[in-house]
């Protein structure tokens, strides 16, 4: 424990646990990578978001070892990840999104083997995830199911003292209730000064716990920075009902998808505004005479929807409803 | 029963069957569409068989003598474990053979057929909760079953058809009424494996359970049955215990009766009567037997990628040295008679000649060289079945996990070569051993234990070559890892029939069976055997090579 707390103040200094940059792979004529920068600082919880077939997976195996590079520079932990893979697998746990198990182990001891392998587990710790997970490890592995292999993958990672967890939307098939009891450990991890890289389409997920987030599109990021700078370029979405006739607002510049209802008296309006034009806006709709008044920061959904907007547009998802706030942008997400 | 008491206007029977049994009839539909090429296949191998069999027996065994020494084959203890009760041993006919012997293998290949078909469509449905949607559609408790071994029975039926259609077509003296004896008998017998499969599904909660339960009992008749032979010509008491001997006791082609069938029929009602009723008292994916759980921790040797490949490995290895080991003994324990029979055999027939040799006084030990053939044979698919195993890994996405810990490549897959390797000469061993022992058991000692240790010695490194090429084509193209049976295939058909076809030099070189020497006569050339090892060490080189280089295949 106590190796590994000064290996990891030493190393915060030399270099971060994940430096990605200008990163190329291509398979055949599909690039799946296309100049991707990516860091995450040691310490840090990193986000890594972006839609099924973005090159979020391309670029965690990349720094795995398991694909090689077709061009650009890729350090992990100080390492070259092709290069000194079983050096740099010492001190990193991974869990992939779709867990395959070993048919013929339980999960006890697949996750065993795993634990094993990266140095001495300490059994107090799994059984103590075991029962927060509350997973059975006395099944074999071909009888459970993709929740319950992805709980297998997620207690083998967390029961091994690490630098670094390269997690790959780890949480899908696992209920809420797993998915909060998931939320915990990574902040456990995170106090005891792990390193994170959190590769999700789940926005909720990366927004609860990550403290950068990087946005990939078509194998390059977007977007990347702390969430309170990224919040910082985008909208508010304002809930208000007015005893006046808001629709001069709708004309106002920065003032988006501007809908009404009549609600009691009065009307309810809801409305997108760009946070720089905020104090331009809100006296307006304060002469309106204000009944009541909501403003939400955006979400993560929201930032998500901002680069994806036009292709989910193409295929027919709507991009915004009727100031119903994320929900569209959470299902058109999912459904992808 | 409330309901139906209650309601005195229905006829009960009907009302319940009709309750239980709905979508019987589109479920049926939907198992022949969605295993209309795997039945297929399974028919026209089987017919197919049924064919190749009459065609073999009545060209290779077309003289009275010849008939008359594979007759004696069949009264030796192996001969009866490994054929049948010995009914018409006096004149031994293609039919009387393929009544004799074949039944044997033909209801082995149809139960197998029929317990696999019923536990893939009710319990494997059931366990990946397919089921779950189909029954909370308009269909009965019962109907999943039901569809399953009526579907079993048509397939049956239409392969004893054309099996015995065939059997007439192709054989030169084979009456429809005795060939239908073979096909509907060994048919039926089957069929009771299937109902025992569906009890089975019944107490199990997993398909693999069910299955190897069902595979178990087969296992056990088929002994009982040996067993039941053994004691006396034309079977005992105890062999009367086993569905096997319902089909031969027919006695087709020899004396034909048809009431030993209705045995089978008796036990598959019975059984399926008590699946549902077993099936009324269950949970739906609930099981009688509860299955049993794994140990929550892992034992201590299990700490590195070689212990966890022998734990992959280790059934197959057990039962292939099991199967394998039982059938090459036995084979050996028919070494005395065997001189005469292919005696006989080659002076009637030059193809024989051909493939034997003409030489009488060496037939036994050229025989027995042929024997060794096919079991380095066998050994070369056991070495291509488990070095692709890491390709098995790969695909199923586990070496991606596997990679992920500080393993190396070369440390993952040097371990699961190793254990495939050591796994294939162990079973060598165990082949080529279990040929001696039972000669000598027989005592048949024209060789000595040196002379087989020498030809395991010189197969072994033509065996590796098999295992080598696997790894390399996993390595460099893991897509064409399958080219690895096609040498498998050309190197049977070079050994078994080069000289047949007069095949090139050359083609007889591309085999690398063809560089070891000839076992028990030649003076063995040690630069052709280190020939065979370089080979496959160039190519087990090759393999970690290109693996340490190429790309993981991600799903």
């Amino acid at each position: 424990m106590t190796t590994t707390a000064t290996s990891t103040t030493s190393r915060s200094a030399a270099a971060p646990a994940v430096e990605i940059h200008d990163l190329h792979k291509s398979f055949g004529t599909v690039r799946a990578l296309d100049g991707l920068d990516l860091t995450v600082g040691t310490g840090q919880v990193a986000g890594f978001l972006g839609p099924n077939g973005a090159g979020k997976s391309t670029a965690i195996r990349v720094l795995l070892g398991l694909l090689r590079s077709d061009s650009g520079s890729v350090r992990l932990l100080g390492g070259d990840p092709w290069r000194d893979a079983v050096a740099l697998h010492r001190r990193l746990a991974y869990v992939p999104g779709d867990v395959s198990l070993w048919p013929n182990l339980t999960g006890g001891e697949a996750i065993d083997y795993l634990a094993r392998l990266r140095g001495r587990p300490d059994k107090r710790r799994k059984a103590e995830l075991l029962e927060r997970f509350e997973l059975d490890p006395t099944k074999k592995a071909r009888t459970y199911s993709k929740g319950n292999r992805q709980k297998v993958a997620l207690v083998a990672a967390f029961v091994s003292q690490v630098d670094l967890l390269v997690l790959d939307e780890p949480t899908s098939g696992l209920d809420p209730l797993m998915e909060a009891v998931f939320t915990e450990q990574l902040r456990e991890a995170k106090a005891a000064g792990t390193s994170v890289l959190l590769s999700s389409h789940i926005l909720s997920e990366v927004e609860k716990v990550c403290d950068t987030v990087t946005i990939i599109r078509a194998g390059r990021a977007v977007e990347s920075g702390t969430l309170d700078a990224l919040r910082h370029l985008t909208r508010s979405s304002v809930t208000a009902v007015v005893e006046g006739d808001p629709s001069a607002i709708a004309a106002m510049p920065g003032v988006h998808d501007l809908a009404t209802t009549a609600d009691g008296e009065g009307t309810r309006v809801t409305f997108d505004v760009d946070n720089t034009e905020m104090g331009r806006v809100l006296p307006a709709v304060g002469a309106l005479g204000v009944r009541s008044f909501t403003a939400q920061p955006p979400s993560l959904e929201e930032l998500f929807m901002r680069h994806y907007g036009d292709e989910l547009a193409a295929d027919g998802v709507p991009v915004r409803g009727d100031g119903a706030g994320a929900d569209p942008a959470r299902s058109g997400a999912g459904a992808r | 029963m409330s309901a139906v008491t209650a309601a005195p206007a229905q006829v009960p029977a009907a009302a319940r069957g009709g309750g239980t049994l709905t979508g019987t009839g589109s479920l049926m539909r939907f198992v022949l569409r969605r295993d209309r090429v795997r039945l297929a296949v399974w028919a026209g191998s089987v017919v197919l068989f049924y064919a190749y069999f009459t065609f073999a027996l009545d060209t290779v065994f077309a003289d009275p003598a010849a008939q008359q020494g594979r007759a004696a084959v069949m009264e030796t203890p192996a001969g009866i474990v490994m054929g049948g009760p010995g009914y018409g041993i006096d004149d031994y006919t293609t039919g009387v053979a393929i009544a004799n012997e074949g039944i044997t293998w033909m209801v082995m290949a149809l139960a197998i057929m029929s317990i696999l078909h019923v536990v893939r469509h009710t319990r494997a449905e059931e366990e990946s909760s397919r089921s779950e949607l189909v029954r909370a559609a308009v269909v009965g408790r019962h109907a999943p079953a039901t569809a399953a071994f009526a579907t079993l029975v048509l397939a049956q039926a239409v392969i004893a058809l054309l099996g015995a259609l065939v059997m007439v077509g192709v054989g030169e003296d084979m009456g429809l009424v005795d060939s239908l004896g073979v096909t509907v008998g060994s048919g039926l017998s089957a069929l009771v494996f299937g109902a025992v499969a569906v009890v089975f599904c019944q107490l199990m909660e997993h398909g693999r359970g069910a299955t190897g339960a069902s595979l178990a009992v087969f296992g056990l008749a088929f002994v009982v049955r040996a067993a039941g032979d053994m004691r006396e010509l034309g079977g005992s008491t105890l062999s009367w215990f086993s569905p096997l001997a319902w089909a031969q006791q027919m006695r087709s082609f020899v004396d034909l009766r048809w009431w030993p069938a209705l045995l089978s029929v008796a036990a598959i009602g019975l059984l399926l009567w008590l699946g549902a009723v077993l099936a009324s008292r269950r949970d739906f994916g609930g099981g009688m037997i509860a299955s049993r759980g794994g140990r929550a921790d892992a034992r201590p040797m299990l700490r590195g990628p070689v212990a966890l490949a022998w734990l992959q490995q280790r059934g197959p290895l057990v039962w292939s040295c099991l199967g394998l080991g039982l059938m090459w003994y036995a084979t050996g324990t028919l070494m005395p008679e065997i001189g005469t029979m292919i005696g006989d055999l080659v002076t009637e027939n030059p193809a024989a000649g051909q493939i034997f040799g003409d030489d009488p006084s060496v037939l036994g030990v050229t025989f027995l060289g042929v024997m060794l053939l096919f079991a380095a044979l066998c050994c070369a698919g056991y070495a291509v079945v488990v070095g692709a195993r890491p390709k098995g890994e790969e695909s199923e996405g586990r070496v991606e996990l596997a990679l992920s810990t500080p393993v190396s490549r070369s440390r993952w897959l040097g371990s699961n070569l190793a254990v495939a390797v050591a796994g294939t000469v162990v079973l060598l061993a165990v082949s080529v051993y279990g040929m001696w022992l039972g000669a000598v058991s027989v005592g048949w000692d024209d060789q000595a234990f040196g002379a087989y240790s020498q030809a395991l010695v010189t197969y072994l490194p033509a065996v590796l070559i098999f295992s080598a090429l696997t790894a390399a084509l996993f390595a460099w193209a893991p897509r064409a890892t399958g080219i690895a049976w096609a040498l498998v295939a050309y190197t049977f058909v070079v050994g078994m029939f080069g000289d047949v076809f007069d095949l090139p030099q050359w083609a007889f070189r591309l085999s690398p069976f063809d560089w070891v020497p000839a076992p028990f006569t030649a003076d063995v050339d040690w630069a052709h055997v280190g020939g065979l090892c370089a080979v496959a060490l160039v190519l087990f080189v090759l393999a970690f090579v290109g693996f340490r280089r190429r790309d993981i295949a991600t799903r």
